[in-house]
């Protein structure tokens, strides 16, 4: 039957591209998960061929650049360093989410922690001498907060108000806080563009460990989050915003509240981000210390479908590849810049697999088992 | 299925046949006689001229010492400079950490309090002496000496073009590019104008602060203004190429720095300056080995060969440049020239007798130190990182920049 098809001359393409039923989602995620094997794989292998290390040490140096000598009975200072990476990765990721959630395109993550982490710096130093500790990490905390929640809303009142783009919004708004951090540091640090590390108003140190009492607070705004989303009233709202402006609207929802409510919270949770990179652990700020890790977020959100407990995975999956490909460059004398590379492939693929999630390939030969 | 299955055996054996290559590979690092590993934190890469001048010595020092060593590049001067050391003594178990820039500093610091057990050198810093940080020290150069015997080269061109009618005795004005108004660029413009000087006493100096370290734009501009402004040559002091192939282009000489620029600039290169960091890498690693304790400041010298000249260019400088410099050079490793001699410059048409400079770092830039011994300014002296930063008569400053 297929012979005498093609006697007609019809020209078969090579493969066409077939939209999905849905897929079983043990499926999906076995196509996720090869994806990110694959890549992994092919990190190696580029690794190899750039350097003149071989394919299994590739991933030795990348294991220890990230666990350090835990495996041989070393201490555990480059785990908590990766616990920590990842909980602030993770607290960008968790803030986006709602606001993506409601199909509301925040790419203003990194500006936002940045403003809440000016914040903190600015409370250290302006009234660090000036008030009892516990207030002062009230304040902190709150302004952080603060900070982060009105760079969020004013691209959201825009939106709601005005239907402006969103995306371009938050965007810009990023470049307006990294030149404020400039500012700052300017008048701040003098000539030597640094902001010396500040003594005062430093988050407690917790068990001896300088990183335990962020990633606490990640942990439980995992939590929190996902209970927002799954069970509040408000986390369905944001569902139905998300789904169709319309059926909201038709149900009752009050859109714009619901905009620039989430935008408040998504822009908050950035602040306390940048609370914990700046008066948690850096006691200093400068344009890059959230070091673009507000982008890389959006992947992660993405990546963990909006699941605050897959987004987990996801945060630390990029953080070992972060640190791991690294170490790599650093023992090969690889350029520095072979990290994000190598975190850039990764995510390539496992953008890309979506793709086979939603469609699949069928190839001329498997018409004909088909028919067969 | 078939399909899953088939990718699946192809996975397998790629994997296979890379693993199978892992046997031939393997790298080769040093022997393992020694117990000091260094760890070096750089803040950018090889692509900066100031940076690829620590990486070159680092590896030279380590290989010539069988010493191990690994390296952070890209560590800006923030926390990710005490990550970078932590990383270091952490995975790579590094026992001396050195790190390349001035904002390292504190947070070096801070990485020393926490690793007691480790040495940690800085360069160009200034806190070790008061810090009360045993594992914690501070180095840095005499670049002065060396921008005094480029100087000589320079007044030595200047000399050759007076007596050659190009230009009058009193039009001899060099100019000099810069990147901030601190210590460290006006200890280097004055040695280098002082050097020019002993040899052409009519010489005048303008310079120009472009306020920042690397700004080829910038720095081409300010040496084109200079050249315009009616200097005959040009130095600098910042990390681009902007001044030398300003001075190419014009074809006005040019003294340059951080190592030699003749490739780029055949016609105009006279001699450069720079500092060497393999004495200093040499000598920490040898204390470590010894169990000796490091210096808080450590300054090399042209002794120590930490101060190097570069081959002079013969087609740009003045004849018998190479004999004068070494004769220069053998009076200052024997004393009997000193630098900033104070009888050699006037401050307000004054000889100095007393100065107090700024040597203990502290918030409100306290002047706290007296320099002047004996008729000569002791630079690098009292911390390794120079004070000078006095505004000496014949040099003019146009502009000024303190970040």
């Amino acid at each position: 039957m297929t012979d005498t098809k093609k006697s007609k001359h019809h020209r078969e393409p090579l493969f066409h591209i077939v939209k999905r039923d849905d897929l079983p989602w043990w499926k999906a995620w076995l196509i996720r998960i090869s994806a990110i094997v694959i890549a992994i794989l092919l990190v190696g292998v580029i690794s190899m061929l750039l350097t003149k290390v071989s394919f299994a040490e590739v991933y030795e140096i990348m294991i220890k650049g990230v666990f350090g000598r835990l495996f041989e009975g070393g201490s555990t200072t480059m785990l908590w360093k990766f616990l920590q990476e990842t909980a602030i990765l993770l607290c960008l990721s968790l803030a986006v989410t709602p606001a993506f959630k409601m199909r509301f395109w925040n790419c203003g993550a990194e500006g936002q922690a940045l403003m809440g982490g000016l914040a903190s710096m600015i409370c250290m130093i302006e009234l660090g001498d000036k008030l009892p500790y516990p207030v002062l990490l009230g304040v902190i905390f709150i302004t952080s907060m603060l900070a982060g929640a009105l760079w969020g809303v004013i691209p959201a009142v825009f939106k709601a108000q005005y239907n402006t783009n969103e995306t371009l919004f938050t965007l810009m708004m990023n470049y307006v806080a990294t030149q404020i951090i400039k500012y700052y540091v300017y008048i701040e640090g003098g000539g030597s563009n640094t902001i010396q590390p500040v003594a005062t108003g430093n988050l407690p140190i917790i068990g001896g460990n300088r990183y335990l009492l962020n990633v606490l607070i990640v942990a439980v705004l995992t939590v929190g989050v996902f209970i927002y989303q799954k069970y509040s009233k408000q986390g369905y709202e944001i569902s139905v915003v998300g789904e169709s402006q319309n059926t909201a609207k038709y149900v009752g929802i009050n859109v714009k509240k619901v905009i620039i409510r989430t935008m408040v919270i998504s822009g908050a949770i950035c602040g306390i981000a940048g609370m914990l990179l700046v008066a948690g652990t850096d006691h200093s700020i400068n344009t890059n210390t959230v070091g673009g890790q507000g982008f890389t977020a959006i992947m992660v959100s993405w990546l963990g479908q909006f699941n605050p407990f897959i987004m987990v995975l996801m945060s630390a999956l990029i953080v070992f590849l972060r640190m791991g490909s690294g170490k790599v460059a650093d023992t090969c004398a690889l350029n520095a810049s072979f990290a994000d590379i190598a975190v850039g492939i990764v995510i390539l693929f496992v953008v890309g697999c979506e793709f086979f999630i939603r469609y699949s390939v069928k190839f001329k030969h498997s018409k004909k088992e088909v028919k067969a | 299925m078939k399909k899953v299955l088939s990718i699946l055996l192809v996975l397998v054996l790629c994997l296979g046949t890379c693993m199978a290559f892992a046997g031939c590979g393997g790298t080769s690092t040093g022997s393992d006689k020694a117990d000091v590993k260094v760890g070096f934190i750089f803040l950018h890469d090889e692509n900066s001229t100031y940076d690829k001048n620590f990486m070159d010595a680092a590896k030279a020092a380590c290989e010539e010492m069988g010493v191990e060593y690994a390296q952070k590049t890209q560590s800006p001067e923030s926390k990710k400079c005490y990550d970078a050391a932590v990383e270091l003594i952490e995975v790579d178990g590094c026992n001396v950490i050195f790190a390349d820039s001035f904002g390292h500093e504190s947070f070096l610091m801070d990485a020393a309090r926490e690793y007691p057990d480790v040495e940690f050198c800085h360069a160009t810093g200034t806190q070790a002496h008061t810090a009360g940080l045993d594992n914690f020290h501070n180095a840095f150069a005499s670049i002065y000496q060396g921008r005094f015997l480029a100087g000589v080269a320079a007044g030595m061109k200047l000399n050759e073009m007076i007596d050659a009618g190009k230009i009058t005795a009193d039009k001899a004005k060099m100019g000099y590019v810069g990147a901030f108004t601190f210590a460290e660029v006006m200890s280097g413009y004055t040695s280098f104008y002082l050097g020019a000087k002993s040899v052409c006493p009519t010489v005048t100096m303008d310079v120009k602060f472009t306020g920042s370290w690397y700004d080829e734009q910038l720095e081409k501009e300010a040496a084109q203004a200079l050249i315009q402004g009616g200097c005959v040559l040009i130095s600098q002091h910042a990390d681009s190429m902007g001044a030398p192939t300003a001075c190419e282009t014009a074809g006005v000489p040019n003294v340059s720095y951080n190592g030699s620029t003749v490739s780029a600039c055949p016609n105009t290169f006279i001699v450069s300056s720079r500092i060497n960091w393999a004495p200093y890498f040499k000598h920490m690693i040898t204390c470590v080995q010894d169990g000796k304790a490091i210096e808080a400041d450590w300054t090399g010298t042209i002794e120590t060969e930490s101060v190097l000249l570069t081959e002079i260019n013969e087609a740009v400088a003045a004849e018998g440049t190479a004999a004068k410099i070494e004769e220069v050079k053998a009076k200052l490793l024997d004393g009997s020239i000193n630098v900033f001699d104070t009888a050699t410059f006037t401050v307000g048409g004054e000889t100095l007798t007393s100065y107090k400079a700024d040597v203990d770092t502290d918030a409100n830039f306290e002047k706290d130190t007296e320099v002047i011994e004996n008729g000569v300014f002791y630079e690098s002296k009292f911390r390794s990182a120079p004070y000078f930063d006095i505004e000496i008569d014949g040099i003019t400053l146009l502009d000024r920049n303190y970040g």
